[in-house]
């Protein structure tokens, strides 16, 4: 398989979250041996591995779509809210096609269209922050965080304030730790979420539009000068970035077993985190949805080595805080380093 | 990084030694050195015979080396006292005291009483700001004053009153470095010189018993003629008519008409409005009125013109900042040789990596660009080897017109004369091309015909035998063809 040269020279820098993870992984282990010998056998065992795998779907998906955003010089701080309104949007379809109440009239149909909602309503979203932020030239940090505004009030508003409760069918199964039907060993979602990355693993890498990725994310003004699209490349980088978040709202919405627009507060920030510990530049022009899917990955991880310790839930905060600080650190001092040759 | 090797240099109280060298030959490397901004890997600084150890700026400073650069290090919201006593504050009680009778005394050496210590330092004029930033190497009781390029952004009075002020300084028996590239301003100010290249110092002497010429030679390292290669081919019919094309403030109404396989140089001044011409015409800058013809083919309108369409209609942009517009730093060289055609090495949208891979390393080979290999980020190149990656995407992408703005800035001599050959062998081969540079000796070196630019005007384009560098001055610093008193 041929490499991107983009890349290429840099796979150093794609093994080391994976490297991270595998630390992050050890270091657990080491202090659950030490402090928590009973729980060691649990933090070991399969059932833990798929429960971490599956928890990291919501934030992983996101992940995909903010490394797309990121890796163009840009950032989307609704990606939280996005995901409420359409793990909502997603539970109210569901709703409107169960009459009365009644699970069996929700059927195949039902369900797909309950997810092609969500992520028309994620794309919608998603569209909109491109579209102003490049017509109307305000940068994207001030755009999504008037959007993260917007979208959460718009969830709050559709869901009456409240959870959007529905009957039971099979969409909610596919964030199920033990997936029905059973062969298929890990929940439907971690193997949408498969399917995504590589997907997106293909666009950035294969594709033309790939190429546009980085190369807006690298220099705007070298874009414009070799004639690239630019408006046109970043709505579109945005509203696939905003599908991602309606599936990751739909996959909400299955953990959940409702829509919540109260959900995924402040999950942009795992998700931006993920990137950036996945080896994504906050500048631009680098980064890698397999990096960040284990950025994703280290950082259920932490939450749940840190419950095997029994380490106090205000604990867990403050040390993912330091994480963040400590991979922004991370990028910052590669980036200093580059510029120094 | 290497860009010292091997300078030895010695600066004498009451003299102004001038420092001179092409862009990249080490000058402002070896500033940095002196100011404690770099630290040596060998070497040594004496200052009245004993030794210096320069680890930081604050250390270069107390010992009495005070740095003017080319861009001023004032803080506009201070006033003149609060800028030149900066860092040097006296106290009493954890309360300023004021020190403006040393500053007045530091302006008044500088025959500038006229400024007064409590104004602001944004409403002065930016000569004005380089005489408060003079003055505080006064009183900071300075013993050897470094001037990085103080001319670059004055006009001629203003020089004139900054060699009095330097004059003054040497007087006093302060040591003077002064480092330019302007061999007429070296030839007025300068007592003694060394010439810097690559990285070494290669000659020194008296100011008085050298002409530009040896000058010129020493700091090249070969002779003019060798240095820049003459045109040896005919041009063609008209490939671009510009009709009075007027940008936003620049250009003011520019038309001109540029044969196949011609080289055209537009010459002028910094704020001519050159490099805003190249930009108008290649859809960068906006233009408020005006056209292009192609070909001979019919006027299009250039408002709302875009790179895209420019590059679609056969024209190509060289910038002249590779940094920040020309090559997108961190990513590989094959992805920047192909990003402006990168249709040629993709099919339905997906890349094809071998073919781009293969694109890229014919043209390294062409262009002979020094890499270890085509995937290394473009940041890992030098200036030279960029230039010629940013050169190798226009010949990829096989526009007819090229714009090359300053196409050799800060790049090594060796890679200058590359570029110069190449441009013959891409002008000879069918392209028309318009070099702009601020640097006459190159373009009436490299192109047929020269235009020069002043205030936003274009002169008539003549061949470039016809003009000489008088002329093209004179037309640059006051739009005129001919002195006044010669035309009566």
């Amino acid at each position: 398989m041929p490499t991107l040269p983009a890349l290429s020279s840099n796979w150093k820098s794609l093994l080391l979250p994976f490297i991270g993870l595998l630390f992050v992984f050890g270091l657990f282990t080491a202090l659950i041996y030490a402090f928590e010998p009973d729980n060691l056998s649990a933090f070991l065992s399969s059932r833990n591995a798929k429960t971490v795998i599956t928890q990291t779907v919501i934030v992983g998906i996101g992940a995909l779509g903010m490394t797309m955003v990121i890796t163009s010089g840009g950032i989307d701080l609704s990606a939280g809210s996005t995901i409420a309104l359409s793990s909502v949007a997603c539970a109210l379809t569901i709703n409107a096609f169960a009459s009365g109440g009644d699970p069996a009239t929700i059927g195949a149909l039902g369900m797909a269209a309950a997810a092609l909602v969500a992520m028309a309503t994620g794309a919608a979203t998603g569209a909109f922050n491109g579209s102003v932020s490049c017509l109307l030239k305000i940068p994207p940090f001030i755009v999504t965080l008037g959007t993260m505004l917007i979208a959460r009030g718009a969830a709050e508003g559709i869901a009456k304030q409240s959870q959007v409760r529905t009957p039971e069918n099979a969409l909610q199964n596919f964030m199920q730790r033990k997936p029905d039907p059973e062969w298929l060993f890990l929940a439907p979602g971690v193997w949408i979420t498969l399917a995504l990355l590589i997907g997106v693993g293909i666009t950035m890498r294969y594709t033309v539009f790939g190429r546009y990725i980085y190369a807006l994310g690298s220099n705007e003004s070298t874009a414009r000068l070799c004639g690239i699209p630019i408006a046109r490349t970043r709505i579109l980088i945005y509203t696939l970035c905003g599908t991602l978040m309606g599936i990751s709202g739909v996959m909400s919405y299955a953990f959940l077993g409702s829509g919540d627009p109260t959900t995924a507060v402040a999950k942009e920030l795992d998700i931006i985190a993920a990137v950036v510990i996945g080896g994504g530049s906050l500048s631009g022009g680098q980064g890698s949805p397999i990096g960040s899917i284990a950025g994703a990955l280290i950082m259920t991880l932490l939450v749940s080595g840190c419950s095997m310790l029994n380490v106090p839930d205000y604990s867990q905060k403050i040390i993912i805080g330091f994480i963040i600080i400590g991979a922004v650190a991370v990028d910052t001092w590669k980036t200093r380093r580059q510029a120094a040759g | 990084m290497l860009a010292l090797r091997g300078v030895s240099l010695d600066i004498r109280a009451g003299e102004v030694l001038a420092l001179i060298g092409e862009n990249g030959a080490g000058k402002s490397t070896l500033m940095k050195v002196l100011s404690g901004a770099h630290q040596p890997d060998s070497g040594s600084v004496e200052m009245e015979g004993r030794p210096l150890a320069l680890t930081s700026p604050s250390v270069a400073r107390r010992a009495g080396i005070a740095m003017i650069y080319q861009e001023l290090t004032l803080a506009p919201h201070l006033s003149v006292e609060e800028n030149m006593t900066l860092g040097m504050e006296r106290t009493r009680f954890g309360f300023l005291r004021s020190q403006t009778q040393k500053v007045e005394a530091a302006l008044q050496l500088l025959e500038a009483e006229d400024i007064l210590s409590s104004r602001k330092v944004r409403s002065l004029t930016i000569a004005r700001q380089q005489i408060v930033e003079i003055a505080r190497a006064i009183v900071s009781e300075a013993r050897v004053v470094i001037m990085d390029e103080p001319t670059s952004s004055l006009s001629g009075d203003d020089k004139q009153a900054l060699f009095r002020v330097i004059r003054k300084l040497r007087d006093e028996g302060l040591a003077i470095v002064y480092i330019s590239h302007f061999l007429d301003e070296i030839d007025e100010i300068a007592d003694r010189y060394t010439v810097l290249r690559d990285g070494e110092s290669v000659g020194q002497g008296l100011v008085a018993e050298s002409t530009p010429e040896s000058l010129v030679e020493q700091m090249i390292g070969r002779t003019i003629d060798e240095m820049y290669p003459r045109p040896d081919h005919d041009t063609g019919e008209v490939v671009l008519a510009v009709k009075t094309v007027h940008g936003t403030a620049l250009p003011r109404g520019v038309s001109f008409d540029l044969q196949g396989r011609e080289i055209l140089g537009i010459f002028g001044l910094v704020g001519a409005g050159r490099t805003e011409l190249a930009r108008c015409l290649f859809g960068l800058d906006p233009v408020v009125s005006g056209g292009i013809e192609l070909n001979g083919g019919a006027e299009m309108n250039l408002s709302g013109f875009q790179p895209i369409k420019a590059l679609t209609g056969g024209l190509d942009y060289l910038s002249e900042n590779r940094k920040d517009e020309g090559l997108a730093q961190n990513l590989s060289i094959a992805a920047n040789t192909t990003l402006s055609a990168i249709r040629k090495t993709s099919r339905l949208g997906f890349l094809q990596l071998e073919e781009e891979k293969a694109t890229a390393d014919r043209l390294a080979k062409k262009l002979d660009i020094r890499c270890a290999n085509t995937s290394q980020p473009v940041s890992a190149l030098s200036g030279g080897n960029q230039q010629k990656v940013a050169l190798a995407r226009m010949i990829h992408h096989d526009s007819d017109i090229f714009f090359m703005d300053e196409p050799t800035r800060g790049i090594d001599v060796g890679s200058k004369h590359e570029i110069y050959e190449l441009i013959h062998s891409m002008a000879a081969g069918g392209k028309s091309i318009i070099v702009v540079s601020s640097y006459l000796p190159e373009l009436l070196g490299i192109c047929h015909n020269i235009a020069v630019m002043h205030r936003g005007s274009l002169s008539k384009k003549r061949p470039a035998e016809e003009w000489s560098e008088q002329e093209i001055l004179l037309f640059a610093t006051t739009g005129k063809h001919q002195p006044s008193s010669v035309a009566q």
